[in-house]
């Protein structure tokens, strides 16, 4: 512990620019799949629990198109488009079904959903990490102590420009209004026409593409493996804790914030990085539960 | 009217009897034919290498049989396999092993895939007092419970990586002045290879700088990396199963690692050589068998015959290496069938002692039992990957590429 304080502040404090650099490559994917999360929890009231599987089932798909010998500017929308159908389908055999349900119910299938999508991959691609390598080159600074991948920076310009057209579409376009508005008051959206079942399904269909993105950056910058889902379906619940439903920025920043955080906290033991989001999300319920008990009421 | 009941109830409860009686012991050994029990990985994330243990397995018997088969009391018997399939989680394999035992009533067990397999059907066999050779359950700590009737063909964990650290000991005057850098996953396998280190380092004082745990879903280790570089040490050694050699392989080079002694596990199974070609140069890399040993018996021949034996059978699966796991699942076939010759007996206690006191020498290397169960015979191997993506065995620190040289 020490010895890890000293070498981030005496010895080579360079590698803080390391950490930083990993915290926001990291924090740009944690990004995409969150706000998916964010949405399809604040819409349609679904917490779904294979968030993460949906991220992993975009990085094989990638991986295989990319075994295909396709370059990465087609990969991309390939994967958008068919984690998109992917989606719909999902809503329709599954999530179509337990709309209204208990919270358990939601759970309960999103975790079947989740352990069935893994054992699927699993049986297609077999339990080896896989990766996908462009061969792209590496930057480096400081005399080798900071290393910059250019597939990282790649994968950061990708998230932002994905970022940025889902906030013009949710804003901007018909359907982004209908889903916010659907968000807001789903019996009054339909009493302004709107077809909520559509909304739903292209919300669920959405969420899906967004996290097959997130899959392609995570396949391109780290390494996938079919049971590997947990870690970004744990993150995306931290950062949406933290952040609240249905606010972009928030979710960025605390994105963000959550990458900073476990990388800082994998500095000093690796095996910390995955404890690190559970610890935000037990503390941000904590600190919540405390300041809202000063509001409640009893009725006497 | 009562006494007709009577001889219907005690007929019915004799037929009973008679049948759970018949259907034990003609499980274990029916007809002409030794039927041994093993719950293994063939779905889930152990699936690969439970496939290459199934095929060991089922390579093994039959050459076996093709060469005659087993002699027990003057007859010959063939061999079998009862294989149920685990799906990967320890809590269903304890449970396929009681059913192996109890309803199928095999009294002679092959292990599982891995060691945490192993760990959760140890206790089982034992209960029952069914002997089982396993041949993929390398964790030291298997072999500290005072099990009786486990016995394991290959070399425990503690043994992986010492070697390379004698090698590294050997590149340098005084050995005490090399900086290690450490990073182990925390299951239970990879925290007894960890043991087996520290306690070599501690043996030549070698200084550790960095000891990281890393996560059990290891996809990101660049912390782990970040220190390393800033610490500069002289040995790295990293082990974390297959996803923590791809991991490694693949961020050593984008972090551009120059450390001069590389030593992790996995490399084969992880294919670094192949994946990252460029990085893998110069890793060390410790396995079980490697098929250039000059070791043979005479079912399988030398360790090149049994090779060149399982290709021919299983090619289609294995077009450039055949795995370690395969080799030494056969090898625990062979181990069965020397053992009920030498018991000439079927009882299971006389053929656990017959197993304890074998000392033979197989195509995968020499095999004699401790008394805790584990191979004492055999040594592991290190080999070094070369600039061309293939694996070289290193016997000293003369036979190794040092420092490693790689152009990022």
């Amino acid at each position: 512990m020490w010895d890890e304080l000293q070498l981030l502040f005496v010895w080579a404090p360079v590698i803080n620019i390391q950490l930083i650099l990993e915290g926001i490559f990291v924090g740009a994917i944690f990004a995409l799949s969150a706000y998916g999360l964010a949405l399809v929890w604040g819409v349609m009231n679904i917490k779904n629990l294979a968030q993460g599987d949906f991220v992993i089932a975009g990085g094989y798909m990638a991986f295989w198109l990319n075994s295909l010998g396709l370059p990465l500017p087609l990969i991309l929308p390939i994967v958008l488009v068919s984690m998109f159908f992917y989606g719909w389908l999902v809503y329709l055999l599954v999530i179509r079904r337990i709309l209204d349900q208990d919270m358990f119910v939601s759970l309960l299938a999103t975790f079947g959903l989740s352990l069935l999508m893994q054992q699927v991959i699993n049986r297609i691609f077999g339990p080896e990490v896989q990766t996908v390598d462009m061969q792209l080159p590496v930057f480096d600074a400081f005399d080798n102590m900071v290393t910059i991948p250019s597939s990282k920076l790649i994968a950061l310009g990708l998230a932002a420009i994905i970022a940025i057209a889902v906030v013009l579409f949710m804003k901007k376009s018909r359907t982004g209004q209908a889903i916010r508005a659907t968000a807001q008051d789903p019996r009054a959206a339909r009493v302004l026409g709107i077809n909520i079942d559509r909304v739903y399904a292209f919300t669920f269909a959405f969420n899906s593409a967004l996290c097959g993105a997130a899959g392609v950056l995570v396949s391109i910058i780290f390494v996938i493996q079919p049971f590997y889902g947990i870690t970004y379906s744990m993150g995306s619940f931290a950062i949406v804790t933290a952040a609240g439903l249905g606010n972009l920025p928030a979710v960025i920043i605390s994105a963000f914030g959550i990458g900073l955080f476990t990388k800082y906290c994998g500095f000093f033991e690796s095996a910390l990085e995955y404890a690190a989001p559970v610890a935000v999300l037990i503390t941000v319920l904590l600190w919540r539960q405390i300041t809202m008990s000063r509001n409640r009421q009893a009725v006497r | 009217m009562e006494i007709k009941r009577y001889i219907v109830a005690a007929g019915a409860m004799l037929a009973v009897s008679v049948a759970g009686f018949a259907g034990t012991a003609a499980a274990k050994v029916e007809g002409d034919t030794i039927i041994l029990g093993s719950s293994i990985s063939l779905t889930g994330k152990y699936a690969t290498n439970g496939l290459h243990t199934q095929r060991g397995y089922d390579f093994a018997v039959k050459v076996i049989n093709e060469a005659g088969g087993v002699k027990v009391g003057g007859k010959t018997y063939k061999l079998d396999v009862k294989y149920y399939d685990d799906e990967s989680t320890p809590a269903r394999a304890a449970q396929l092993a009681e059913r192996l035992i109890q309803q199928d009533g095999v009294e002679f067990m092959l292990g599982p895939y891995s060691s945490g397999m192993t760990k959760a059907i140890a206790p089982v066999s034992e209960k029952f007092g069914v002997p089982m050779i396993e041949a993929e359950g390398a964790a030291r700590s298997l072999f500290t419970q005072g099990y009786k009737y486990l016995f394991a063909v290959l070399s425990t964990t503690d043994l992986y990586l010492p070697m390379a650290i004698e090698m590294a000991a050997a590149s340098t005057d005084d050995p005490s002045k090399l900086r290690v850098a450490v990073a182990f996953e925390g299951d239970p396998f990879t925290a007894d290879i960890r043991v087996g280190v520290l306690e070599k380092l501690a043996e030549y004082k070698m200084q550790v700088i960095a000891d990281d745990q890393l996560p059990a879903d290891l996809s990101d280790m660049s912390t782990t990396l970040t220190k390393v570089k800033a610490l500069k040490p002289d040995m790295l050694i990293v082990s974390g199963h297959s996803k923590g050699a791809a991991t490694a392989a693949r961020q050593i080079d984008e972090m551009k690692i120059n450390v001069p002694i590389i030593a992790l596990t996995h490399c084969e199974a992880a294919k670094v050589q192949e994946k990252f070609p460029k990085t893998a140069t110069g890793f060390m890399c410790p396995t079980q068998w490697v098929e250039n040993i000059s070791k043979s018996d005479k079912y399988f021949g030398t360790a090149a015959e049994w090779n060149a034996g399982f290709k021919a059978e299983y090619g289609e699966f294995y077009p450039t290496s055949v795995p370690y796991q395969a080799a030494q699942a056969s090898a625990a076939v062979l181990v069965w069938k020397e053992a009920f010759e030498a018991a000439n007996s079927f009882d299971k206690d006389t053929v656990r002692d017959a197993i304890s006191a074998v000392e033979m020498e197989t195509f995968y290397g020499d095999i004699k039992f401790s008394a805790e169960g584990n191979n004492i015979a055999k040594p592991m191997f290190m080999r070094q990957i070369q600039s061309d993506g293939s694996y070289k065995l290193i016997e000293g620190f003369d036979d190794m590429i040092f420092p490693r040289k790689v152009n990022y």
